[in-house]
């Protein structure tokens, strides 16, 4: 492979990656601190696009739409967990499996009679619509590379959050030990709000991002929600720093995988990763509960 | 293997009548779908035996989901695959025959003799090896492994171009079972229902067996069978390997009617479709699974017919069941059995 390909193909990589660890971020936490299976995650990266494309088409500005977007997917993750999620909290795995695949043909069909089932347009913003050159000879879309420094951007002030502030501690003593931190005072009820709501943004974001280069459609979410899990799996739930390298990882290795194997193996090549890696750490990566 | 659990007492065989008043509701239904191409002949409309073929195969499946699902606890969401795995084996091996072409140096079969046994053993084989990886680890994370190998086997198929990709693989040339023509509507309509009846008790055979009271056990509390020195997961691991080898059995049955496989039978959305076909039948009988089926079968033949946006009451009535409905449609039927905290 010469260097010009494996700079881009790495690149596109990392940024499959972030774009993952965006989606698995919300997921991970929510499941970590309530032991909720969201199915329906992917449907808030979904409205995430949407959101933007219409508000893209009601603006004129990209930035406009995705500050009016992004709380607007907060908004709707706020609440379907108030309005349905809330209840199952304490139900088998099999009814949360249920409810929120219920979600997502609700939300499915409700995407298709507001925007139709052909997929919207999203248009590129203008100052992001060129490309770079990363050096001679290689060079690597504008937007691309935003979505790249976004999500990293976003991976770090996380960390800041959830490792050097007080709502941190919080989440992370949800996550570890839920009945524990309620006990010490934890309004873990409250915590797991604000997660939910937060981790809706942050799959809206990646939707939002992931607009102009996929086509907003019905069922977008899907595809990315099944990575997800996977990488919330590897990673370990519950734990944002074991989503991030995972995401990282499967990001790299299925765009690689993709590239240097026949089809058919490398569509498979990250799901045969995560076999090997729980045959080898049941939990994960990087186990938050003890 | 040694056994340290005493075999059961034999429960009391319990007479006729007492079957027939547990289980009315089956034998009725069997009655009454035995009745579909005399009806539809009546009305001279093959449509319904095609619609009822679809739904006796998507019963099979939601049966056997339904033994690891209500009996052993355990949430697949890859049942799909493994019936695609049972469709696709068919396909291909039809494939090649027509084709007169060699597949890894063997040739082609359209004899479902050959085929059939062929698929059942491939999907099992499948679910062996991910039950493998699945089932060491716990209920939630089993859930999510088993939707990303559905997802896994999916993008399989579709990235497969010599068996048409996403396009899907049609059957050409004839199938036949050792020279029997069974492929014919009616026939073949008769053939899956027959097939789901000896399903029916295989699997309600199963359940009342040693092996079913320890996967029940294990549904119920793991911790106190292991403490009874009884490993669970060869159990679970055998209960997986059974329930993939029926759901490919079905999908190996429903290539052969449609003449037709795809990767859309492989969907995720589809393995999902038969958790709420067994949940909506209700998971406390073996048979229940059978109603969950044809109720899906029939909504989503008919609800498009009155709303293009048939997915969004489906949905409603599936978180509005998940809510209130806690024993699926048996409950709603009045046999009053499936509060018997069966299932966890």
């Amino acid at each position: 492979m010469d260097p010009g390909l494996f700079v881009e193909q790495s690149l596109n990589g990392v940024q499959l990656g972030v774009q993952l660890f965006l989606m698995s971020a919300g997921l991970t936490l929510v499941f970590g601190i309530m032991n909720l299976i969201n199915l329906a995650h992917g449907s808030l990266y979904m409205a995430g696009a949407f959101f933007a494309a219409a508000f893209i088409k009601l603006t004129g500005s990209f930035m406009l739409a995705l500050a009016l977007a992004i709380p607007a997917t907060a908004i709707l993750g706020a609440l379907m967990e108030l309005v349905v999620l809330r209840r199952f909290y304490g139900r088998s795995h099999l009814d949360q499996v249920l409810v929120t695949f219920g979600l997502i043909l609700v939300f499915n069909d409700l995407v298709r009679l507001v925007w139709g089932v052909v997929p919207v347009a999203m248009p590129t913003p203008e100052f992001l619509s060129g490309s770079v050159t990363i050096f001679e000879g290689v060079r690597y879309p504008a937007f691309r590379l935003a979505i790249l420094a976004v999500g990293l951007l976003v991976a770090l002030g996380l960390y800041v959050v959830v490792v050097h502030t007080r709502t941190g501690m919080w989440i992370r003593a949800g996550a570890s030990n839920r009945a524990m931190a309620s006990a010490l005072g934890v309004d873990v009820q409250l915590v797991f709000g604000l997660v939910f709501a937060a981790g809706a943004a942050l799959a809206g974001l990646a939707g939002m991002m992931a607009g102009p280069i996929t086509a907003v459609q019905v069922g977008m979410g899907e595809p990315i929600l099944i990575l997800a899990l996977v990488v919330t799996v590897i990673g370990g739930i519950g734990s944002i720093r074991g989503a991030f390298i995972a995401a990282l990882m499967i990001g790299v290795v299925d765009t690689f995988g993709r590239v240097l194997l026949p089809p058919a193996l490398g569509s498979m090549v990250i799901f045969m990763l995560m076999a090997v890696i729980l045959a080898w750490r049941p939990k994960g990566l990087f186990p938050v509960h003890a | 293997m040694r056994d340290p659990l005493p075999p059961p007492a034999p429960p009391a065989s319990p007479s006729a009548g007492a079957l027939l008043a547990a289980n009315w509701p089956i034998l009725l239904g069997l009655a009454l779908l035995a009745l579909v191409p005399t009806v539809a002949s009546a009305l001279d409309n093959p449509f319904y035996i095609r619609l009822f073929t679809r739904a006796v195969i998507f019963a099979m499946v939601a049966v056997s989901l339904n033994f690891v699902l209500g009996f052993g606890g355990l949430v697949s969401l890859m049942h799909a695959s493994l019936f695609g795995v049972g469709a696709y084996v068919v396909a291909i091996l039809a494939h090649h025959d027509y084709e007169s072409t060699t597949l890894f140096g063997f040739a082609g079969a359209d004899d479902l003799a050959i085929s059939i046994p062929l698929a059942i053993l491939a999907s099992a084989l499948v679910a062996g090896l991910s039950g493998l990886v699945s089932l060491r680890t716990s209920g939630s994370y089993f859930i999510m492994i088993t939707l990303a190998f559905n997802q896994m086997l999916y993008y399989f198929f579709v990235a497969l171009q010599q068996y048409g990709g996403e396009d899907g693989l049609q059957i050409l040339g004839n199938l036949h079972f050792a020279g029997l023509q069974i492929t014919q509507r009616v026939t073949f309509f008769y053939v899956t229902l027959g097939v789901l009846a000896v399903l029916l008790l295989l699997f309600a055979r199963l359940v009342q067996s040693r092996f079913g009271v320890i996967l029940r056990a294990t549904a119920q509390n793991e911790r106190r069978v292991v403490a009874l020195g009884v490993p669970p997961l060869r159990y679970k691991l055998a209960a997986f390997v059974i329930s993939g080898a029926v759901a490919g059995l079905a999908g190996a049955l429903w290539a052969t009617g449609q003449g037709f496989v795809s990767p859309s039978d492989l969907s995720w959305v589809r393995s999902g479709d038969y958790v709420v076909m067994a949940v909506l039948g209700g998971m406390a009988r073996v048979w229940g699974p059978v109603f969950g089926a044809l109720l899906f079968v029939l909504l989503e033949a008919f609800l498009p017919s009155w709303t293009d946006f048939w997915q969004l009451p489906f949905g409603l009535v599936v978180i509005l069941i998940v809510v209130f409905l806690r024993g699926g449609l048996v409950d709603l039927l009045g046999s009053g059995t499936s509060g018997k905290g069966e299932r966890t």
